[in-house]
């Protein structure tokens, strides 16, 4: 019987990584994700063959049982309900159900523990898999409330200094404990650390700001993956302690990724800062110059290769099946369209793709921006909607400026760009665009949504 | 030492985890890492295994340990499920004409 158990661990434990790895491909990535889940369904299924070897409680059997087709049936609810442009909210609400389970595994188990029988590095895997799973469980929350816009960055200092002191006590207290300096019971010491990783849960993601938000949710994902490697640790089960590595890893390279992209590093993110820009009082004038509907829609009917850079603002204004209307409107007139995508673009990585896909648009015209940026001068007429940093020359030529160093999409390199804008506003990281005042390119103003319906309604006259 | 000596099998496991799991995810195109994301999302619900492990240890006589062990079930559950299904729904909206490439 215990063979079978662990061929079962060990078949999940490959499904997972042959899940992960599918996803490098869009075409494999459905077989991929199906692949993951017949996994986990064996693992489930396993867990259960290992203990009709006892005598299990029919009331703990039954409630169980319950507990995951209710899970089992609500998950699927809300997973096809859900809007794509949601999608941030729920994978960081389903985050913290992961988070959470972690921190009620640890906490219930520790309650049931023989203080002195058990081992000392048990008690620290218990410990490590219950705070993280506390931080990531609150965290996760948080970050939920402020995708959905229900609450607003907070970088008091009373909680910026409250989640620093709670940092602290996490590191020294288990130290305190575990040299009997501090005399506790291991069950009342379990839930302290509890209440403090809920808290520092709080306090560490109320500060960050909404555009760093990509960053937070992998990072959360990768803290739950350890959380739930750790809860592995203790029950010895292998699948456990695979699956949550490789989420961990996947967090973690996600995270640093962004990072990248954005052009800080992850403590400043953390900490809810900016590079301190030297607030240069842009004062030597732009010379702007704007453009009409009529005529962006004369340019694009004569170009032969467009190219479209959205930004977070275009799925504000839910004008993503638009931009998939227009591509198909150019691509009947021979006209090729590429969209060019930012890796922070949206509220999570790869966010944009997703919703670009919503609007049935084929992902071999979804670029990254490595793929295109030395072949910018090929594009006839680059048109920016909704973006405004990713595009911002003053990375590469202005050393002073906060944006400097970031990677960015050379539009300004193309034969013409158009910037379809609300309003002079400068963009999340609070500079002023050098793009707009160069001879090439001319701006929209007006609501993005509204601009690319007329630009549609135009060119089908044309 | 001890630890090290008791768990080198385990240490040797986690090790070469840790490293396959970062060089198949750094491979994985911008395009799908959202999909990348909320599928791993959903394997860290491998937690549930462990749920269940604890839930059916626990004494049927202690109420309040049974309802916590639930509620770590079904959390676990929800997270699997939510998470496979929502992955599922993304990838089915990537699409191409051609599909030789």
């Amino acid at each position: 019987m215990n063979v079978i158990v662990e061929v079962g661990y060990l078949i999940a434990t490959f499904s997972f990584l042959g899940g992960l790895k599918f996803m490098s491909s869009p075409k494999k990535a459905k077989s991929g994700n199906l692949l993951a889940a017949v996994g986990m369904v064996i693992a489930g299924i396993c867990t259960f063959i290992a203990v009709t070897s006892k005598t299990i409680p029919l009331l703990n059997l039954s409630i169980a049982l319950i507990a995951i087709a209710i899970g089992g049936l609500l998950g699927k609810r809300m997973a096809s309900k859900v809007q794509m442009t949601a999608m941030p909210q729920l994978v960081s609400l389903f985050n913290a159900t992961g988070g959470a389970c972690a921190m009620l595994l640890g906490i219930i188990e520790a309650a049931q523990i023989q203080t002195n029988a058990t081992s000392m590095t048990i008690k620290i895997l218990l410990l490590l898999g219950l705070t993280t799973g506390a931080i990531a469980a609150t965290g996760s929350i948080v970050a939920y409330r402020k995708l959905a816009g229900k609450t607003k960055d907070n970088r008091k200092t009373i909680v910026v200094l409250g989640s620093r002191i709670l940092l602290i006590l996490m590191v020294v207290l288990p130290f305190l404990f575990f040299t009997n300096i501090l005399p506790l019971n291991f069950e009342v010491f379990c839930y302290i650390m509890a209440v403090a990783a809920l808290l520092y849960g709080i306090l560490f993601v109320l500060p960050i700001g909404g555009a760093d938000m990509p960053v937070v949710i992998s990072l959360l994902n990768s803290i739950t993956g350890i959380a739930t490697a750790f809860a592995g640790f203790v029950y010895g089960n292998k699948a456990m302690i695979a699956g949550g590595i490789f989420v961990g890893a996947a967090g973690i390279i996600l995270t640093l990724l962004m990072c990248k992209a954005m052009n800080r590093s992850l403590l400043k993110v953390l900490a809810g800062k900016f590079k301190n820009s030297t607030n240069t009082e842009d004062t030597e004038e732009q010379n702007i110059k704007s453009t009409s509907i009529s005529e962006i829609a004369m340019q694009l009917s004569f170009a032969s290769k467009i190219a479209i850079v959205p930004g977070y603002g275009l799925a504000v204004a839910q004008g993503q099946h638009l931009c998939g209307q227009l591509q198909k409107i150019l691509e009947t007139r021979g006209v090729e369209v590429d969209f060019i995508i930012h890796p922070v673009a949206g509220r999570m990585p790869g966010h944009m793709n997703v919703l670009l896909a919503e609007a049935n648009i084929d992902y071999v015209h979804l670029k990254e921006m490595n793929e295109t940026n030395d072949t910018m001068s090929h594009y006839d007429v680059v048109l920016i909607i909704g973006a405004n940093d990713v595009v911002n020359p003053a990375a590469e030529t202005k050393p002073d400026s906060p944006v400097y160093g970031m990677p960015i999409i050379k539009a300004y390199a193309s034969k013409q760009v158009v910037v379809m804008k609300r309003g002079m506003s400068p963009g999340y990281a609070g500079v002023s665009n050098d793009l707009f005042g160069m001879d090439n390119c001319c701006l929209l103003f007006g609501d993005a949504k509204d601009s690319l319906q007329e630009i549609i309604n135009q060119l089908k006259l044309i | 030492m001890d630890f090290i000596q008791n768990n080198l099998e385990l240490i040797y496991f986690v090790i070469f985890c840790v490293f396959i799991g970062i060089e198949i995810i750094a491979n994985v195109p911008a395009i799908l890492h959202t999909p990348l994301m909320s599928g791993a999302n959903a394997i860290s619900g491998v937690i549930m295994v462990g749920a269940v492990i604890m839930m059916l240890q626990i004494p049927p006589n202690n109420y309040l340990l049974l309802a916590a062990g639930g509620i770590a079930v079904f959390l676990g559950a929800l997270n699997i499920s939510g998470g496979f299904f929502v992955t599922g729904r993304m990838l089915k909206m990537f699409n191409t004409k051609n599909n030789k490439k």
